[in-house]
């Protein structure tokens, strides 16, 4: 599935990213925690092709494909597919619309037939039902005037319906209380599948209560430094960040 | 026949020269069109003669002639506004042809001659191949299909009593009605412009509807009969009667093939008690190439007179074209109770210009207006909204709600507002709400995380600040402007 080497990468003159490995096999979950600052962001943004980031050494291949030679569009319709942290507001523009014309896009690139209002609808109500949501949300514009939860699980209905191979999920849980946090990780637990890798990005091991990883990877000045199961977050909610970090470093 | 004397050019405006032009004008009839265009055309120039000329050929009565000449004069008086935020170089009104016969343009023969990237436009916007004939200015068959349209089309409006037809054919049939109305908005002399096309103006539309009626379908200048080419100088005049309603729209999102590089438009509209009339435009004129050249300077005025008490009278457009747009649709709100309404999208890319905005004016108690502008500049478009809203001292209880949002797309375009605030009644509630915006890369990443292109995601944006106008708009029109937005942007990005 996803396959990242020596990952370099920088954020102006810094080099925030200092030669990363990961490899996700089909329908594994895979946790990457790190203190504040040690790349996780970075990481996800430059996997989903975000400017204002220089790769500078390493690969990172996507069935076989190289990301770094794709646009975000195209790393999109590939089966690449980012949870923001901070989803961003598109005043006036439909939510409806916008995922018709994202999921059509995709199916386009794909040579498949794009789906017309009735056959959209229909998968749309499908999805709802799969997270527990209602299509409160679906007729206001994307994200404008969302609540922070509201944001967070329109990301999550986002995924349901553009069904990526590989979701990357970008700190979902920060700013939500335990009910959002729950409903959110909940509309997760109901997208994963054999076929469906997923990388969650977070600070914290609370999510991973909720949604529960095969692998724990922490993330220290642009390294995977350690690598382990799900006990490894426990381990780390018990001692933090610092005696991992310190000891790599010593 | 040869060309034209020079001597005939720079005549008097005496009654004699007034045959001397009609054999000018008439001859190419006469003689099967040997020399079809410069015999179809008034030489360029323009003084007495040409005026009585154009009136003259067009069968006019002697009233309309004088109203011609009147106006005429005091153009003459007049300077050329300079206060706009716009640029470019003197005009010539000397050097320009103020009569053509439209019958006998000489245009492209078959969709071969037509301009490919027009063509494509075309095909973008979806239009069928018979009407992209029309509006590339071949002639076409009169098999064609909206000559049976247009008959039933006729036919519904007479049942309905509603008049609706070209200005020439009302100075003709419905003299006393253009006598009572015409240039009671718009008066000749209200500014240069106005002026010129008061005394040139070729054709136009003349739309009465009668009281207590509901006209039964949008009229469209689509559809309307006998005035295949209004020329530069348009003229349109709509009176509501008591109680009535019309919904009129002007343009088409198709560009539009014309070779006159000025237009200056008038258009009145007149509402009486309880008359509701909606205006809307869509203008896609060519803009000149990469440099600017060659584009429309579009410069029109239009107002509407919600005389009558609880009339109301919206205006809603979408402005994509002209090199060169000087427009403000406004709306005096005389009787009590009226309602004026401006909802506006212009678009500048390239190296257009645009000066628009809108004037409410309030006379009558408990009048209210709402201007809702958007502005969108990309690449070296420039753009200004200016406004203006006047309370008069007896306008008892008005109110207004303005909101006026700019767009700027890239790092050369720019935006500029110019809001203009008279208030003489202090019970007035006046709201002024203003934006500027970039289309940031945040929202261009995240529409791309999820598989939309960049032009996509920049006209899916765009079309979602437009929002607002463009539910004023009716639905098929709506339809069309979202697409022709997209259109205008492509490639207006990076």
């Amino acid at each position: 599935m996803l396959s990242v080497k020596g990952l370099k990468a920088n954020v102006g003159d810094k080099e925030i990213l200092r030669g990363l490995d990961l490899e996700v096999a089909p329908g594994e979950v895979h946790a990457i925690m790190g203190p504040n600052g040690s790349g996780k962001s970075t990481f996800a943004h430059v996997l989903s092709g975000r400017e204002g980031y220089e790769v500078t050494a390493g690969s990172a291949m996507l069935d076989g494909t190289d990301l770094f030679e794709l646009d975000p569009e195209e790393r999109a319709r590939l089966g690449l597919f980012l949870a923001f942290q901070y989803p961003v507001e598109l005043p006036g523009v439909n939510n409806m619309y916008f995922l018709k014309a994202a999921l059509n896009a995709i199916r386009k690139s794909r040579g498949e037939d794009e789906f017309d209002a009735v056959s959209f609808m229909r998968l749309m109500k499908e999805k709802l039902k799969v997270l527990h949501l209602d299509d409160s949300l679906l007729k206001r514009p994307v994200n404008f005037g969302f609540s922070g939860g509201e944001k967070k699980r329109n990301e999550i209905f986002q995924m349901a319906m553009l069904e990526p191979k590989l979701a990357i999920l970008d700190e979902t849980d920060s700013g939500l209380d335990i009910d959002a946090l729950r409903i959110v990780a909940d509309g997760v637990n109901a997208l994963r599948s054999p076929e469906r890798s997923m990388i969650v990005v977070t600070h914290y091991q609370r999510l991973l209560d909720y949604i529960e990883p095969d692998y724990v990877h922490v993330l220290a000045k642009g390294q995977i430094i350690r690598s382990g199961g799900k006990e490894l977050a426990l381990e780390l909610e018990e001692k933090g960040y610092g005696w991992i970090v310190d000891g790599e470093a010593a | 026949m040869s060309a034209i004397p020079a001597e005939a050019i720079t005549a008097e405006s005496k009654a004699d020269t007034v045959g001397q032009y009609d054999d000018l004008v008439n001859a190419g009839y006469e003689h099967g069109f040997v020399t079809e265009i410069e015999s179809d055309t008034l030489p360029p120039g323009l003084d007495e003669g040409v005026v009585r000329a154009i009136s003259a050929r067009k069968g006019e009565p002697e009233w309309m002639t004088e109203w011609r000449l009147a106006a005429y004069r005091k153009w003459l008086e007049m300077p050329t506004p300079t206060w706009a935020a716009v640029h470019y170089p003197p005009i010539d009104y000397q050097a320009i042809s103020y009569f053509s016969a439209p019958k006998k343009k000489e245009g492209p023969k078959s969709l071969d001659e037509v301009d490919p990237i027009l063509l494509e436009t075309y095909q973008k916007l979806g239009i069928p191949i018979e009407e992209q004939k029309a509006l590339a200015g071949i002639a076409v068959d009169a098999v064609f299909d909206s000559v049976s349209v247009a008959t039933t089309f006729r036919e519904k409006l007479h049942e309905a009593g509603v008049i609706f037809c070209s200005i020439s054919e009302a100075v003709q049939d419905y003299p006393e009605l253009v006598q009572k109305y015409l240039g009671t908005v718009v008066p000749p002399t209200d500014n240069f412009y106005t002026g010129l096309n008061s005394a040139v103006f070729t054709d136009g539309t003349f739309v009465y509807v009668p009281k207590n009626t509901r006209c039964p379908m949008e009229l469209s200048t689509y559809f309307r009969i006998n005035t295949p080419n209004t020329g530069q100088f348009e003229r349109t005049l709509i009176v509501a009667d008591e109680g009535s309603y019309v919904s009129y729209l002007e343009g088409c999102t198709a560009p539009q093939r014309d070779e006159n590089q000025l237009h200056a438009a008038v258009v009145e509209l007149i509402a009486l008690d309880d008359a509701e009339i909606k205006y809307s435009t869509v203008q896609n004129w060519y803009p000149g190439d990469e440099n600017g050249k060659g584009g429309i300077y579009n410069f029109v005025t239009k107002r509407g007179d919600c005389r009558g008490h609880r009339s109301k009278i919206s205006w809603t457009q979408v402005e994509t074209g002209s090199a060169i747009t000087w427009k403000y649709p406004s709306c005096i709100l005389r009787g009590d109770d009226s309602v004026g309404e401006f909802y506006s999208v212009a678009v500048t890319k390239g190296r257009q210009q645009a000066d628009t905005g809108t004037k409410m004016i309030h006379l009558g108690k408990n009048t209210s207006s709402t201007i809702v502008s958007k502005g969108i500049s990309a690449q070296h478009g420039q753009q200004a909204y200016r406004g203006l809203v006047r309370i008069a001292a007896r306008a008892e209880g008005a109110r207004n709600h303005t909101q006026c949002d700019s767009l700027l797309i890239g790092d050369k375009s720019s935006a500029h507002t110019f809001p203009y605030i008279e208030v003489k009644n202090s019970s007035a509630k006046m709201e002024h709400e203003a934006t500027t915006s970039k289309i940031s890369d945040d929202q261009l990443f995240y529409c791309r995380a999820r598989g939309l292109s960049e032009e996509d995601a920049v006209s899916m944006i765009v079309n979602g600040f437009c929002k607002e106008v463009f539910n004023e708009l009716p639905m098929e029109f709506a339809v069309e402007a979202q697409k022709l937005l997209s259109i205008s942007l492509e490639g207006a990005v990076g």
